[in-house]
């Protein structure tokens, strides 16, 4: 690269965004922080690859290549009484919150260290004491629930925000609408998301959905609604902000909708050979790569060197491989197991006021 | 005779009745340009064309419903589900709608419509995408409800479902889509309501539905060789309709039942067929009735847990020793 194009390459990195207080006053560790969480999202969802290929990990897994600054940026703007909830594309979330990658890998091998003890799976990952909701895998099942979450942090007057996760085809669901009319009609303080990674398994935006973009449809709920590149970690918050800000002092809902994309497969049972091209994952891969394009940030800004991006992704490599390892080591629930955490009264028997039978042969 | 497998079973059923019926349509998510889910509708779209072979949206109350709305006027919609775990965001419009709308327009209005696709645990999936919901549906005067365990069922019975004036539900399993077996060439059609002997015995009998009748034959080779007991095995096929008369023969015949379902035993379809028997045979049992259902838990993902949930052949031989 020349330097005068170097140069360019530089300002064009300085935008509105970029110069937002909440983006301009980060210290640059919490930047670099940024960039590891979005590798280690990348790493991890790597190794789980590699274990499906092994035969470690069954069922579907639906990885989150490509789309790391949507839950890396807004989960970076939570705050302690924010909570959020998702869809089954939700190892990022899981590690944005917080999750260790080792409970989160032995969930994937179905071992009891998981973090639902191997009940979930990759699919329905938990952390309420993290405000973490999960991990739904029903389509648009759990926007009517982040609508509840945030219909509760309005009535114990806490000045919370949810942020609401699901993809472009969630949108088509009953629930999604019924989800966004209650909200709105209550004034509920949510922040919907939509993660448009452009396709809903093997089927287009624009073969599912009468209305582009996405987001437009607040429209018919009297609702805001923003749209984002949702490969820009900077731009990601800064919209998240505005629309939590909304929120937070008016209990206004928003429907934000985040552009990205995914490089692999719906879930690791698509041959993912009819929808789209080869050609149109690697112009994604090599321009828009949200981590390779916050990285170049980070040199430009001079807090990070080519040598200390490649040491975080070394890092990131070795905490996936031993999440692996930890995982493989773990034992597998007990048959006993089957039947417990299904009632509370059930696993709480010196509380239970029940009589009669509860389980059936 | 050629040997097919049942995913094209149910592909071959379809483009058959298709080609017959021009009033014949088929949707669902990924059924057109990605050739189905679990490639059930592959080559559809290419011999039937866009007008008759349609994508929808993730929106299965909406298409489902949009179904029963045309079956009214006539056409023969065959709706898939991905998974039967997904139709309960449809379940209205199937429980409400296509199962009491004859009724209540006093026989006025027919709903010519199939709903089909796979419902079965045992792949991993964890616990909202592994139900089993034959017994919910069945539960509904105005349903039909078919669970073909073989490549040669599910062609017949499809065929049989498509021509039906009634909305007929086809349950499939995702582990059986594979399975081989020879189907004949010429058109067959198999009637709903007859179940069918998949093996012959005089000792012991087992009632399934579904994979759970080809792990009953796993598990009755087991007790011939190690037991020697001689199972006969009954493949209910059809829920809604059910075949009394077979049934009640087989345990005349052999006074002891065993009744294998995969799904969860609290009002499942083996209840029915337990009080239909004591009713009805009550004389002729030489021992209780036994069920062997799925543990009485949501599904577990974990692998080789979820493979002790669901009856294996193991389990269902343990409880035939316990009543022979
Ligand atoms: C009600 C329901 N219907 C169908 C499915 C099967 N299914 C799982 S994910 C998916 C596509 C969803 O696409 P999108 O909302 O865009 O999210 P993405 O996978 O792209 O993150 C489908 C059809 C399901 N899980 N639930
Ligand atoms: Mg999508």
């Amino acid at each position: 690269m020349s330097q005068t194009e170097a140069k360019e390459d530089k300002e064009s990195h300085v935008d509105a965004f970029s110069e937002n207080p909440i983006n301009k006053n980060l210290t640059a560790e919490e930047k670099i922080n940024f960039y590891r969480q979005m590798m280690e999202v990348r790493c991890f969802e790597e190794r789980a690859v590699h274990s499906y290929q092994q035969g470690k990990i069954g069922g579907f897994c639906h990885t989150y290549n490509g789309q790391e600054a949507v839950a890396i940026g807004t989960i970076s703007m939570m705050q302690s009484d924010d909570h959020i909830i998702t869809a089954y594309r939700d190892h990022a979330h899981g590690l944005a919150v917080g999750m260790n990658m080792n409970e989160c890998m032995a969930e994937l091998y179905g071992k009891v260290t998981g973090c639902s003890k191997g009940k979930g799976g990759s699919m329905h990952f938990f952390a309420p004491d993290k405000n973490y909701w999960g991990g739904h895998a029903i389509v648009g099942g759990q926007i009517p629930l982040g609508a509840g979450i945030a219909f509760a942090l309005k009535y114990k007057g806490t000045k919370g925000v949810c942020l609401c996760y699901m993809g472009d085809g969630a949108v088509n669901q009953g629930a999604f609408h019924e989800a966004l009319n209650l909200a709105a009609l209550w004034k509920l303080p949510v922040v919907f998301i939509i993660e448009n990674n452009r396709y809903s398994m093997g089927t287009s935006e624009a073969r599912s959905s009468s209305v582009s973009p996405l987001a437009r449809r607040a429209l018919a709920y009297d609702m805001g609604y923003d749209t984002g590149i949702g490969n820009s970690v900077y731009e990601v918050r800064v919209k998240t902000e505005q629309a939590m800000e909304k929120a937070r002092s008016k209990n206004v809902p928003t429907l934000l909708e985040f552009d990205t994309y995914r490089y692999r497969g719906h879930s690791m049972s698509d041959p993912d050979k009819t929808y789209r091209t080869k050609d149109e994952i690697a112009d994604y891969k090599n321009n828009q790569d949200p981590i390779m394009l916050f990285g170049s940030i980070l040199i430009d800004e001079g807090i990070a060197s080519e040598e200390s991006l490649i040491d975080i992704k070394k890092e990131s490599r070795k905490k996936a491989e031993a999440s692996a390892k930890f995982a493989d080591e773990s034992p597998f629930p007990e048959i006993e197991d089957i039947t417990k955490d299904v009632y509370w009264e059930e696993d709480n028997p010196e509380h239970k006021t029940s009589e009669g039978t509860m389980f059936f042969k | 005779m050629p040997e097919i497998t049942y995913r094209e079973a149910v592909n071959q059923a379809m483009a058959e009745e298709m080609d017959r019926d021009s009033d014949t349509f088929v949707m669902g998510e990924e059924v057109a340009q990605y050739d189905g889910a679990y490639k059930v509708t592959e080559g559809l779209l290419k011999r039937f064309g866009e007008k008759r072979v349609l994508d929808t949206p993730i929106s299965e109350c909406g298409f489902a419903g949009l179904g029963i709305g045309a079956a009214m006027m006539g056409l023969r919609p065959i709706v898939e589900f991905m998974t039967w775990s997904f139709s309960f965001v449809a379940f209205d419009q199937i429980f409400n709608n296509a199962a009491n709308i004859r009724y209540m327009s006093g026989g006025e209005i027919n709903i010519p419509i199939v709903f089909r696709g796979p419902g079965n645990g045992g792949v991993n999936v964890g616990a909202t995408h592994s139900h089993t919901p034959e017994n919910f549906y069945a539960n509904a005067p105005g349903l039909k409800v078919i669970c073909p365990a073989t490549p040669y069922d599910a062609k017949g019975m499809l065929k049989t479902a498509i021509r039906d004036n009634d909305p007929v539900l086809m349950m499939e399993n995702t582990i059986l889509y594979n399975n081989k077996e020879e189907v004949p060439e010429e058109e067959y059609l198999i009637p709903f309501g007859k179940a069918d002997i998949k093996k012959e015995g005089t000792d012991l009998t087992f009632i399934a539905h579904g994979k759970a009748v080809l792990t009953c034959l796993k598990a009755a080779e087991i007790l011939e060789a190690e037991y020697e007991v001689d199972v006969e095995v009954v493949d209910l096929r059809s829920i809604r309709p059910l075949d009394e008369e077979t049934i009640l023969n087989s345990v005349k015949k052999t006074s002891r039942v065993i009744i294998v379902d995969e799904n969860k035993p609290f009002c499942g379809v083996g209840a029915q067929i337990a009080y239909i028997i004591q009713e009805k045979a009550f004389d002729y049992l030489d021992a209780p009735i036994k069920r062997v259902s799925a543990v009485d838990a949501p599904q577990i993902y974990s692998m080789p847990l979820e493979q002790v949930q669901l009856p294996n052949a193991q389990r269902i031989v343990q409880a035939a020793t316990s009543i022979i």
